[in-house]
């Protein structure tokens, strides 16, 4: 029996919807070429011919291949047409071909394999729903799977359809979300929270802005799902300061979804109590650390703590806290609505479900694609990203941003999935997926990512403050020609040492940039060693 | 506990301290909202200063060492007054790929700034970020708000020119 709330909103939904729809995609890079004003000139066009009761023109999150932008698409419930580069000259042209052809120029292939190799489930509703309109998502499902949850399942159940759903944590580490969820639900703890880890460091990615900002009440119906079966009632989604309109997108999902009862106390009129409050990181890398981030929600400084104890036994105010990932908790609503068996067969053996990447650099479509685990490397670079945009062959795919690696082209035919990916030196990573061709310099790649690791670490400990210092200076020297024959000896010796001996993951996976480019690309460092003339002073080096 | 908390009077009569203590009353006065409530604060006057830290430290009953310690360690949250332009150039990862480094070599070169810096006559501040979420149109800036992409240092320079005037 579904829900009176679901019900009235998926009315209101039906009350607004009109034979042919005109989607302009408003999320952060189509609006940097001008998508607000395709928005606009549509509006006026559809108001100027008086076609409001037939047309509606709705603002929607990132369709994906952003480099296409503004992107705009026009449907009715038998077709739909995606267009390119759409401008506010081409309005008219567009909204006048609804109910005749196409206008042909303007048409984005979508049977090619940036679209066809998609696995959607995170990013399902992006691009297609009004991120500002709880009835849209009410309208594709949204939150049935929470009702059904608190309805008919015990917490128990739940828990069992995410641990058999194998899915693993999103945010980096890949743990197993149905574990950590056992954790805390296991815990005697009479308060608990449920945290969402939305501050999204790694400095080439943009994955969980999209989600939030396309589609934020996936995440809370995630975390309200993850709130009932490990007891909690009360959660925190932390967000970076710098995503304002992630912020207000969210907040108003939050105030929407209590305004309709799916938040706050007798959720749908059952017992089960769940709100959420939003706390703004403040450009602090470190934070995205779980425990960093929880000191961060109680207004301290972020640095991060020994574990154990773990978050899931000691957390947020000393109480049992879960904490996940943006893209963790907005699988959640799918594992649930269609069992955790059924996400279960997506994917490999140790790797289920699928993965967001931001597909960025020396790569001719760039943008937000969702993959399913196990796809080659090869398959999402050249195929799906189309290769390097002027024919040139492509050096390295760079994953994980500072904390992963950069994996060969000899390497690109693996599987991508978390153990192939530490196998070859990188890591999955949160989803940042950076193409490179050969007009990239290694030792350089390895100095950019060591500059944010220095410049990011929170320096409570030695061998991460210290050494990453001393890590930069020697890529600084041999890009600068002036190294030494003893330093590249010296770097490697640094990697091994601050991987091993340093407090929290920002520190112990600082290194890796370096040990992926030293064990591919070994030779430019050695070039960048023959190079050098030791006796030439460093420029713009002190001493510090 | 106290039981209706007297507050601390507003370092001065501007009306804005009124949002500050919304902020914190919200929060529960407490320590907690210390982040929270330096955003306010940085939202409201653009940047923190002494009386505003030393404000925020009395209302939250927190010491002034802690709060200066978060307000620093955050690079967020800025101490000193920012240019009346701004001009925040990304340097995430396929911004760096893409030349991101020449832009602000020429920003550097033509204004004189480097990121966190402002001209001396108060017209640009100069910022870098990291992904700005335009991965697509690498290098990308934000000029005054407004998001470009696909800059040479040229064209960007010019931006730059017309609209500080
Ligand atoms: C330096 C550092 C930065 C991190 N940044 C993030 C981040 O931005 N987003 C995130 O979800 N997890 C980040 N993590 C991982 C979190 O500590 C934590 O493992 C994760 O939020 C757990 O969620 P998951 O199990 O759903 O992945 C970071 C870890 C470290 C060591
Ligand atoms: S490893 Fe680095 S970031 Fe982590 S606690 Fe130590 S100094 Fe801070
Ligand atoms: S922002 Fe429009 S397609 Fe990604
Ligand atoms: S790296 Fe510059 S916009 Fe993403």
């Amino acid at each position: 029996m579904p829900s009176d709330e679901l019900v009235a909103l998926k009315t209101k939904a039906e009350q607004r919807n009109r034979a042919n729809r005109i989607c302009v995609c408003t999320a952060a890079s189509c609006q940097s070429v001008g998508a607000d004003r395709v928005h606009k000139a549509f509006e006026a066009e559809v108001n100027k011919s008086q076609r409001e009761e037939q047309v509606e023109v709705r603002a929607v999150g990132c369709m994906g291949l952003c480099s296409a932008g503004p992107l705009v698409r026009i449907e009715n419930d038998e077709t739909a047409v995606l267009y390119r580069n759409v401008t506010e000259q081409d309005a008219s042209a567009l909204a006048q071909s609804i109910g005749r052809a196409p206008v042909e120029r303007l048409i984005c292939p979508t049977d090619v394999p940036f679209f066809t190799r998609q696995h959607k489930i995170v990013l399902a509703n992006c691009g297609q729903i009004h991120p500002e309109r709880i009835e849209d998502y009410v309208a594709v499902g949204g939150y049935e799977a929470l009702y059904r949850a608190i309805t008919e399942m015990t917490p128990g159940e739940v828990l069992a359809d995410v641990k058999a759903s194998g899915l693993r944590g999103r945010g980096g580490a890949g743990y197993p979300t149905g574990l950590k969820w056992q954790t805390v639900a296991k815990s005697p703890d009479p308060v608990k929270y449920v945290v969402c880890n939305a501050d999204e460091g790694d400095p080439g990615a943009f994955m969980d802005r999209s989600v939030l900002e396309s589609d934020p009440h996936r995440v809370l119906e995630g975390m309200a799902i993850a709130a009932y079966a490990v007891g909690a009632n009360l959660g925190y989604v932390y967000v970076r300061a710098e995503y304002p309109l992630a912020i207000s997108r969210l907040r108003l999902a939050i105030r929407q979804a209590k305004a309709a009862n799916l938040l706050g106390q007798n959720v749908a009129g059952t017992r089960f109590e769940f709100s959420v409050d939003i706390r703004l990181g403040a450009g602090a890398f470190v934070c995205g650390e779980e425990t960093a981030l929880l000191l961060s929600i109680e207004g301290r400084r972020g640095q991060p703590r020994p574990r154990p104890p773990y978050p899931a036994e000691r957390g947020l105010f000393g109480r049992a806290t879960l904490i996940n990932n943006v893209e963790t908790y907005a699988n959640i609503a799918t594992i649930v609505d269609r069992g955790g068996a059924s996400y279960a067969s997506i994917g490999t053996e140790r790797s289920k479900g699928t993965k967001v990447f931001a597909l960025a650099g020396q790569v001719k479509n760039t943008g937000l694609i969702e993959v399913p685990m196990g796809i080659s490397l090869r398959e999402i670079v050249e195929d799906m990203g189309g290769g390097v945009p002027a024919g040139g062959r492509i050096k390295a795919v760079q994953t994980g941003g500072p904390s992963g690696g950069c994996i060969p082209n000899e390497h690109l035919d693996m599987p991508v999935d978390y153990d192939s990916l530490q196998q070859v030196g990188s890591i999955m990573g949160s989803g940042g997926m950076i193409v490179m061709d050969e007009s990239s310099n290694m030792v350089e790649v390895a100095r950019y990512f060591m500059e944010f690791s220095m410049s990011e670490s929170c320096g409570k400990c030695v061998p991460c403050r210290v050494g990453t210092y001393q890590m930069h200076q020697i890529l600084s020297r041999m890009l600068s020609g002036c190294a030494g024959p003893g330093d590249l000896s010296m770097l490697e010796e640094l990697t091994r040492a601050v991987g091993e001996t340093s407090l929290c993951g920002l520190g112990q996976s600082a290194p890796n940039p370096i040990k992926s480019t030293l064990r591919y690309y070994r030779s430019e460092y050695e070039e960048a060693l023959r190079k050098s003339r030791p006796s030439m002073p460093l420029a713009e080096e002190g001493v510090r | 506990m106290c039981p209706q908390t007297v507050r601390n009077e507003a370092p001065s009569d501007d009306k804005r301290w009124k949002i500050i203590n919304a902020t914190m009353r919200r929060n529960g006065d407490d320590s907690h909202a210390l982040i929270e409530t330096l955003h306010s604060v940085q939202e409201t006057f653009g940047y923190l200063d002494d009386v505003a830290l030393s404000y925020v430290a009395k209302s939250l009953r927190t010491p002034l060492s802690r709060v200066y310690g978060v307000a620093t360690f955050y690079h967020f949250f800025t101490l000193k007054p920012q240019g009346e332009h701004s001009c925040v150039v990304c340097t995430g990862t396929a911004c760096h790929i893409k030349g991101a480094q020449a832009l602000l070599s020429a920003i550097k070169g033509s204004f004189g700034v480097a990121p966190g810096e402002t001209t001396a006559d108060n017209k640009l501040s100069v910022i870098s970020a990291r992904c700005i979420g335009s991965c697509g149109l690498a290098p990308a800036v934000v000029i005054d708000g407004n998001v470009m992409g696909n800059l040479s240092p040229q064209t960007l320079v010019a931006r730059v020119e017309r609209e500080i005037g």
